[in-house]
């Protein structure tokens, strides 16, 4: 009798011609210990303080409001990550989540509600594919971020992926970053178009500069930039810094912070306050100095540490097949065009490599299922030429690299997981953090919010109006930011409101922002009242716009006090929405007291926050 | 400690007519049992789905008839009329990754029949790896059982009610999270049925889910019981999963949560976070 073997093969990627190898982030020896300190923990032979500080540097926040759960945050340098990854990630959310994963708005993977004794396995699963949850939180250096687009964008000088893994493996478990005055962050760019350069506290565009006629490579810099209760765009450090420099400037940046930062305020202790504090030009001077002794001083094995050559991808991917007629991308749709129409328009980019297209997967406020994430992986196995996907700052999935001929095989197979939604490129897409949903810090439901704002635009077909295409909706269910409200053309963020003698969810609503300006805060909206609001300011623009002004020019516009209809400044917007933001008395309508997600009476509670601990 | 190969069964099968089988019977056992003759096997889908196809030699038997009226006088006559006697081989297979198999299983348990194990996979994974299944429905002479009902295994509310705050004794609710988030039997501890199975296989290797135990920081003398939503099938599966994981006093609630509630029974409830809308449905 033939006896059987009872394996799951992993299966052939017809996409890729040879799959990316095991990136080995994660280590096995780490989840045996953190097992193990659970145990002591639970035995009362740590104290709370100290296992919270273990905990955070394993990646590991308290859930809220009820410390047996935790989030653990799954750290994926530069967002990329293999099938295996992503199949994995769905066994473990079913295991020992709530079924499913979700994107952050810093390229992590986040998965909640997980038993604290359970968070070894969850570990163990993760370093299987090569994935870690080290140092994603605490007082470290953060998930090394790097643009979605970067090594298929056609305006990047070069591909930033191989070095911004190169800085990450770096820092990982460095023991110069394990107990620094705060979180620190570090965005790399494709160009200046598509990253979150000035808002980290390093941020890096790549850039290529002509010296005695070579082409050299390197960097521009910014520093001290960042999103939080108070925010600031990062300075420029000098006009080109040479690739031979970059881990120098990294270096010396981050042990300026390790020694100068504020140990005591923990309000005022990101690296942007001792930036501000200092004085940009003391800053920079500081910080260039400090350059020169890193680069007398740093051995030569420490400097071996930092590899770009070992991490760039070599293999060779073949070319894509050349088409007759291109996919029309650009071609205008509306909300009754077919539906892959409607989302070759919406959810697809072209890439610098001819033939190839960038898709999208929309997801609702980063939130995906595990079915639907081995959907995902068996998508990007049949057609992604690079074999692996990238998650993205807006909460979504990057598959890059599929052949413009089988963009249509592509939808098809996502839309049988429903994960062919459009609008992953437009207004529609809006950015929810996890508010309530699991956040110590959270006064409002901005997760949920977020999703809403997607499903009413989705319905009424926004995604189709390229006039709006370019702004963006962020929501932060605290004055926190992680939802990055304050680069979105209109931002919000919760808190906690008296009106008509009840407490009520609103959200402070800010105007104007992008990637490179911060926006203004306006007014406070209930949140019942979000949805009304933003569509009576697309009202508002669309009577107010000169010919081919976007969305997000108008309201830039205006939140400089440049409008040129009647509508001039930002007092001019607030009273025309002072309308929209009434609420009936309690007894009337007790549903726009309450918040989302919620049936009964709202009240604000928090409890400790641990992105400081 | 009982033996969970294959091989060590197999060899047993050779000498005797009937072997003792593990708690996880694998499909070449299974198949070498089927081929002499010395096991029934126990399809406990929907009628309809027996009638397409189902494993050789396996008898009807879904579950909605053994919950219609588990009374233990019964499930033996069930039993006699499966031809399953005292000593007979049982093993069951589902389609609804074990847990329906490991309801009917622990009821054949319950009334004193001691040879039953779970085929370690679904019937679907048994299609998958191209097994031999068969069409035509069967029938088998009617046996004799005695009846000997096992206690032991058997929780009632009062039970539970008891045990809450009964020093080495533990509730473990088999439910998802969320919904163990929302509300649960007071005292209880949360161990997902998600959790006890992986892909290929209805329950993880023994190592395995002692590792998961032991995480937990629960000794190994710990009386432990069982519940789910309603009927007792996740929590069935729990239960099998603990007793692999070599826990020897496990109890079942078969009438679970469903009727805990409708008792009027005290719910622990968590109300401080919209978890739910993490929900990607
Ligand atoms: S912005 Fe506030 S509510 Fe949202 S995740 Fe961050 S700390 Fe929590």
């Amino acid at each position: 009798m033939k006896k059987v073997k009872v394996t799951t093969v992993s299966p052939r990627q017809k996409g890729a011609s040879v799959p990316k190898p095991n990136p080995k982030w994660g280590r096995e020896e780490e989840t045996e210990v953190f097992a193990k300190r659970v145990k002591l923990f639970r035995q009362g032979k740590i104290s709370e303080d100290d296992f919270r500080r273990f905990r955070l540097q394993h990646g590991a926040y308290g859930s809220r409001l009820h410390m047996d759960y935790s989030m653990v945050r799954i750290k994926v340098p530069g967002g990329e990550m293999t099938p295996e990854q992503i199949e994995k990630i769905a066994s473990l959310s079913e295991a020992f989540s709530i079924g499913s994963a979700h994107v952050s708005t810093r390229q992590n993977i986040q998965l909640h509600w997980v038993q604290l004794e359970d968070v070894s396995e969850v570990m163990r699963g993760l370093v299987e594919t090569g994935l870690t949850t080290r140092e994603a939180c605490g007082n470290t250096i953060r998930n090394v971020m790097c643009s979605h687009f970067a090594g298929v964008c056609p305006n990047e000088a070069f591909d930033a992926t191989p070095y911004s893994m190169a800085i990450a493996r770096f820092f990982l478990r460095n023991p110069m970053c394990q107990n620094l005055p705060r979180k620190f962050k570090i965005n790399f760019a494709c160009c200046d178009l598509h990253g979150l350069e000035k808002v980290a506290d390093i941020g890096l565009v790549p850039l290529t500069k002509e010296e005695n006629g070579t082409m050299v490579r390197g960097f521009k810099i910014y520093l001290g930039g960042g999103l939080g209760a108070a925010s600031f765009i990062g300075h420029q450090l000098e006009d080109f810094t040479a690739e031979s420099r970059m881990l120098a400037t990294c270096m010396a940046t981050v042990r300026l912070f390790d020694r100068r930062g504020n140990r005591e305020n923990m309000a005022r202790n990101r690296m942007r306050y001792l930036v501000h504090e200092t004085g940009w030009e003391k800053f920079q001077k500081m910080a260039l100095k400090e350059r020169s002794i890193v680069e007398m001083t740093t051995s030569y094995s420490t400097a071996q540490l930092f590899d770009i050559e070992s991490q760039e991808d070599t293999r060779h991917l073949p070319n894509a097949p050349r088409m007759a007629k291109l996919p029309m991308l650009n071609d205008s749709v509306t909300k009754d065009s077919p539906g892959f129409e409607r989302w070759l328009h919406t959810n697809v980019a072209v890439q610098k490599q001819e033939s190839y297209f960038t898709a999208f997967i929309t997801l609702g406020a980063g939130d995906i299922t595990a079915s639907q994430l081995r959907v995902l992986a068996s998508a990007i196995r049949d057609y992604s030429a690079e074999g692996v996907a990238r998650n993205t700052p807006q909460q979504n999935f990057a598959v890059r690299y599929i052949r413009g001929t089988e963009l249509r095989d592509f939808y098809e197979k996502l839309a049988s997981a429903g994960l062919a939604n459009p609008g992953a490129l437009t207004i529609t897409s809006a950015v929810g953090c996890s508010g309530t949903t699991s956040c110590n810090l959270a006064i409002t439901n901005s997760h949920r919010l977020a999703k809403e704002v997607q499903r009413k635009f989705l319905e009424l077909g926004l995604d189709t109006d390229d006039n709006l295409r370019d702004a963006t909706i962020k929501i932060s269910g605290c004055p926190n930011s992680c939802g990055q409200h304050e680069i979105a053309t209109v931002g919000f963020f919760g808190g906690a409101t008296r009106m008509n003698n009840a407490m009520v969810p609103t959200y402070t609503m800010l105007f104007g922002g992008s990637s490179g300006e911060l926006g203004k805060a306006m007014m406070r909206v209930p949140a019942k009242r979000v949805i009304d609001t933003i569509l009576k300011i697309i009202e508002i623009y669309k009577q107010q716009k000169s010919t081919n002004e976007t969305l997000q020019q108008w309201v830039s516009g205006v939140s400089k006090g440049r409008g040129v209809g009647s509508i001039k400044n930002l007092e001019d917007m607030k009273a025309a929405l002072a309308q929209v933001i009434q609420l009936p008395a309690s007894d009337i309508d007790a549903d726009a007291y309450m918040d989302y997600g919620s049936d009964s009476r709202f009240s604000a509670k928090t409890a400790r926050g641990e992105c400081a601990a | 400690m009982r033996s969970l190969t294959a091989a060590a069964g197999k060899k047993k099968a050779a000498k005797t007519s009937t072997i003792q089988l593990p708690i996880i019977c694998d499909a070449d056992t299974l198949r070498s049992l089927i081929s002499k003759k010395a096991v029934r096997v126990v399809d406990v889908r929907k009628a309809n789905d027996y009638k397409q196809e189902h494993i050789p030699t396996a008898i009807s038997l879904p579950l909605a008839r053994v919950l219609e009226n588990d009374a233990p006088e019964k499930i033996v006559s069930i039993l006699e009329e499966l031809g399953v006697s005292d000593k007979t081989p049982v093993v069951v297979y589902d389609d609804t990754f074990g847990a329906l198999a490991a309801r009917v299983a622990w009821t054949f348990q319950f009334v004193g029949h001691t040879n039953t194990a779970l085929l370690e996979m679904t019937f679907k994974q048994w299609k998958e790896l191209g097994l031999e299944t068969e069409e035509s429905a069967r029938t088998f002479p009617k046996a004799k059982h005695s009846l000997e009902v096992n206690k032991s295994i058997y929780a009632d509310a009062s039970y539970v009610e008891a045990a809450k705050s009964q020093p080495g004794k533990l509730l473990v609710d088999s439910r998802e999270r969320l919904n163990f988030l929302t509300e649960h039997i007071p005292g209880a501890k949360n161990i997902p049925y998600t959790m006890v199975g992986s892909n290929g296989s209805i329950l993880r290797k023994a190592e395995e889910l002692k590792r998961f135990i032991e995480n937990r920081g629960i000794a190994d003398t710990t009386e432990i019981i069982t519940y789910c939503g309603s009927v007792g099938t996740l929590s069935g599966l729990t239960y099998y999963a603990l007793r692999l994981a070599g826990f020897q006093n496990v109890k079942l609630y078969p009438k679970s949560f469903k009727e805990w509630k409708a008792l009027g029974k005290p719910r622990e409830e968590f109300k401080d976070a919209t978890y739910w809308d993490l929900s990607a449905e």
